[in-house]
């Protein structure tokens, strides 16, 4: 790095953080004596009734430490992550949006967070309410005839919706042998099907970035059972032969999958069973605004069409004719269970919390985030390359390709927009756009917000051309500088170790 | 809309500088007949909305309210407020999966954390980020197995893991081409250890055993380990009451080469059993194959010591249909307060709240056997958790005790159709000797006396 750059990126350090942090380990903060919780006596008769050898010694490495010093620790620590509470946070097909606070809060009443999924049905009715409730609107969202809420995120609920293609499949005598998946969609199709045991083949997108009905009319024969589509795709574009593409899977005997990681972009606009889909998995954590938690717990609700009800996962929540609600086990035909219990019921009290706030206006949702993604657009067009120029829905994709000359790679300008206070794009994805820059505003950001988020990748474009250097070498204001994730790998430390 | 920050001056500057002249033009690539607004009510304000949530969770019968002694793999144990609190900071709600570590430390560093606790308590080399839950922690955990056993098709599980975990294992392995043959439990409520030996084959990957087991009963991990060892099988050791292994002796000390399960009761409350918090570890030899996200240390730029993701090129966002596992998310919020919940109790708290919830239900179970007519069927150590025999069905009377303000326990019923008198009582720390009186008081009396607190449903 030249000396004017070190001194300009060091300049910029200052500014924001006076020295780089460092927050020690916990366990390295452990002083032996030191005591974090309180607990009453023990107001029975102690006693260890098991053999000592199935016993176990002390917690050799265990901490020592003080409620005060813990929480320390976790604020320092948390002050090292960047948050949608701090600013733009643009990580495409993730949909970084605001999280509601009162969804927080009354996921938390005793009713719902102290309560066991194992209590008798009597004293259970709110919960079970909850849960059908939440059925209810994600069936007219979706326009399909049920849902299931079961599955733990959204990559379980692909699982969930292709094991139910193959039970349907099998029934009528042949479980067929292959799933049709595009080059755009996400890796966890390829995954899922493979899961429910099918071959995956691929299928290349056409100049539009989308599914080309030829491409699709070849590939269609009677050993696929079903064709995983990403509606609108990783491109942010919407299938727009959609209806189409339905009547030629529905044609072989194929049942049509949407990956419904992207509903956020038509929910409340447009009905995906009145599109001929057959099933589809929402997150709750993307369309519906349950916080992401630096990386979980998701919700994956499947939703089917009729043909497919007899297969949902067990149990189903019904609702008697007296008006009370009960969990069905009796499901002959179901594909089982994909975890324990109810689902990730947490997310459901949030998601209903969420679209309740919205109701009949919830199609607001994908105007704004439509509206918000096409202004980026606008606003980085001709500075960044876009490979695909179809209408963009709620995410805009543009690559590198303006600025490797300059040496400047994907991933050094979304490191790069650390520096100006933002998070990066979604990075290398998806994979058919080399070095993609893969942008979602969604509908939480303001217009003064998207603005600083369009200079500020104006700018950097405009580094790459005259001090490429100076973004080659960024981020230079984060709490540490770029992390060496090849030595990661190569040299696996995965735990502290007592004593080291 | 309170959440949308858009005015109108801003939109029409917004369509004005896209092109366009209204917000449906944006749509235009949806076909206009699937186009349908939903039939749901107006909006709700945060007043209505409260309400509207607030009268659903006023009629579910919770631990707060209750004498409560609920187990079978969601558990009520103490959790620190300041482990929930922690949880309402922007940083940690409304982060994503550290993909970027130079913005995302304190995720990363947490993590790490986490995975140390949980190798500590597993007595295991290599712990992953998290999983969903127990079940289908359970079945990452075989399917690991497998790939370490490549070739293999069956997994021998005990009857003793909990039945909602085996089931899962049944669907997913429904598709793959793998059988699981499960071994029964003996009369005394254990793993009967030649059966479990007898079913082990060469085209075994794993096998499996769960303790304490679905009935509470304490097991040894070394007859899982040496029915898999014998043949080229891996040792899975489950665990659905996480609390156990800071008394118990752990699983990487007994032979084990994986251990997975629940470890909701580290810290995590009980939410209708979910969100709660799958958990994997296992021996170096094998940290390649494990599922899942990891965080491991290294160095930034200038030679700091940092934290990023690491191995995810075994993961399906890279390897698509070659990944090890579709698990995508991990529970990030919940290893989070788990990783606080144990480094505030440590070393001495963890292993206090499992002495107590031990005593508790030794004294509880004690008591219980006294009562004329009702028995302790099995008659091996357990934990916290064990099986009441009633003198009569046992749904109903739970239902009746449920009335009376007392969560009693879980119906053996709902799995096995033959234990209609059998149910679990699980006891923690949390339990009180007053409360542990009101239930044997009730049990005594048959759930049959003055309805002490009638639930709004029930009054």
């Amino acid at each position: 790095m030249s000396v004017e750059i070190e001194e300009k990126a060091a300049a910029i350090r200052d500014r924001r953080h006076p020295e780089p942090r460092h927050e020690p380990l916990v366990f390295e903060l452990s002083g032996v004596g030191k005591v974090g919780y309180s607990l009453p006596p023990l107001d029975v008769p102690e006693t260890v009734a098991i053999a000592p050898a199935l016993l176990r010694a002390e917690i050799a490495g265990e901490t020592e430490i003080s409620e005060v010093e813990v929480a320390r620790h976790f604020t320092r620590l948390s002050k090292l992550n960047f948050s949608i509470d701090e600013a733009l946070y643009p990580l495409g097909s993730c949909t970084m949006k605001h999280n509601p606070r009162v969804n927080e809060e009354v996921a938390r009443l005793p009713g719902f967070a102290a309560a066991h999924p194992l209590a008798p049905e009597e004293v259970s009715q709110g919960a079970l309410e909850l849960a059908w409730r939440l059925e209810k609107i994600l069936a007219e969202l979706t326009g399909l005839a049920r849902v299931t809420l079961q599955p733990a995120a959204g990559a379980q609920g692909e699982l969930a919706g292709i094991l139910m293609v193959r039970a349907a499949l099998a029934k009528e005598g042949n479980p067929r042998t292959t799933v049709l998946i595009p080059d755009s969609a996400h890796g966890t199709n390829p995954a899922s099907a493979h899961f429910a045991g099918y071959k995956v083949r691929e299928l290349k997108s056409n100049a539009r970035g989308t599914l080309d009905l030829h491409v699709l009319e070849e590939a269609m024969t009677e050993n696929v059972a079903a064709l995983m589509l990403t509606v609108p795709n990783t491109l942010g574009i919407f299938e727009n032969q959609i209806l189409e593409i339905a009547r030629i899977v529905h044609a072989k005997g194929g049942y049509l999958y949407c990956d419904g990681a992207n509903f956020n972009s038509f929910v409340g606009i447009a009905k995906p069973g009145a599109m001929g889909i057959d099933v589809m998995h929402m997150n709750l954590h993307k369309t519906f605004s349950t916080p992401h938690g630096g990386g979980g717990p998701g919700a994956g609700p499947a939703a089917v069409a009729e043909r497919l009800v007899p297969f949902l996962p067990r149990p189903t929540i019904e609702r008697r004719a007296e008006g009370t609600f009960f969990l069905d086990h009796d499901r002959p035909e179901s594909i089982g269970r994909l975890r324990t219990f109810l689902g990730n019921f947490g997310m459901f009290v949030r998601a209903l919390a969420y679209i309740s706030s919205y109701g009949n206006r919830i199609g607001e949702v994908a105007r704004g985030a439509v509206l918000n993604a096409n202004y980026i657009r606008a606003g980085l067009a001709g500075v960044y390359h876009l490979k695909y120029d179809a209408p963009t829905m709620h995410e805009v994709v543009f690559s590198d390709k303006n600025q490797t000359a300059s040496g400047v790679h994907a991933m050094d300008i979304g490191k790069r927009l650390m520096d100006y206070g933002f998070h990066p794009p979604t990075i290398s994805f998806p994979l058919i756009v080399h070095g993609a820059l893969m942008i979602e505003p969604t509908e939480t950001e303001s217009k003064p917000g998207l603005d600083a988020f369009v200079a500020a990748m104006r700018e950097i474009a405009r580094e790459c051309e005259e001090e490429p250097q100076i973004v080659k070498t960024a981020p230079h204001t984060t709490p540490v500088r770029r992390v060496d994730e090849v030595g990661a790998a190569r040299n696996l430390v995965l735990r502290w170790k007592p004593g080291s | 809309m309170k959440f949308l920050p858009t005015s109108d001056a801003d939109r029409s500057e917004m369509l004005r500088a896209i092109g366009v002249s209204s917000v449906e033009d944006l749509f235009a690539s949806i076909p206009s007949e699937v186009r349908q607004p939903p039939n749901l009510p107006p909006p709700l304000s945060e007043i209505e909305v409260r309400r509207l949530l607030g009268s659903l969770a006023a009629r579910n019968a919770n631990a707060r309210e209750s004498a409560f002694f609920l187990g079978a793999g969601i558990y009520n144990h103490y959790v620190s407020a300041i482990a929930d609190q922690m949880l309402y900071r922007a940083e940690w709600l409304t982060s994503y999966t550290p993909y970027q570590p130079e913005v995302s430390q304190g995720t990363l560093q947490s993590i790490f954390e986490f995975q140390t606790h949980i190798c500590l308590l597993t007595g295991l080399d290599v712990a992953n980020a998290s999983l969903y839950e127990g079940a289908s922690a359970v079945v990452e955990a075989l399917l690991m197995a497998s790939r370490l056993c490549r070739g293999r098709t069956r997994a021998v599980l005990s009857a003793g893991i909990h039945p909602e975990y085996r089931e899962t294992v049944r669907t997913y392995f429904s598709s793959l081409g793998f059988t699981s043959v499960e071994v029964p439990v003996g009369m005394d409520g254990r793993t009967d250890e030649k059966a479990l030996a007898a079913a082990v084959d060469d085209d075994t990957f794993a096998v499996a055993i769960q303790s304490p087991n679905f009935y509470g009963v304490v097991e040894d991990w070394q007859i899982g380990s040496r029915a898999a060892h014998g043949k080229g099988a891996l040792s899975v050791a489950v665990v659905a009451e996480a609390v156990s292994m800071a008394l118990l002796a752990p699983p990487g000390d007994r032979g084990a080469d994986i251990a997975c399960g629940e470890a909701q009761s580290l810290g995590v409350p009980m939410h209708l059993g979910g969100p709660v918090l799958g958990f994997l570890a296992c021996r170096a030899e094998h940290e390649r194959q494990i599922p899942g996200r990891l965080v491991g240390q290294t160095r930034d730029a200038e030679g700091r010591r940092a934290f990023c993701l690491t191995l995810s090129t075994r993961e399906q966002h890279i390897r698509r249909e070659r990944a090890t596992s579709n698990i995508c998310t991990n529970q990030g919020l919940m290893a989070l307060t788990s990783n606080i919940h144990c480094s505030l109790l440590g070393k001495r708290g963890l292993r206090e709240v499992a002495l107590q919830s031990h005593a508790k239900a030794e004294h509880l179970k004690a008591e219980i056997a006294k009562i004329p007519g009702w028995r302790i069927p099995l008659s091996t150590p357990t934990f916290n958790e064990f099986v009441v025999e009633a003198p009569e069905p046992a749904a109903p009377l739970l239902s009746r005790l449920a009335r009376w303000g007392i969560l009693a326990g879980v119906p053996l019923s709902r799995w096995e159709p033959d234990s209609g008198n059998r149910f679990l009582v699980a006891a923690t720390e949390m339990n009180t000797r007053e409360e542990m009186d009101r239930l044997v008081g009730a049990l005594k009396a048959g759930g049959r006396g003055d309805h002490e607190v009638p639930h709004p449903d029930l009054s």
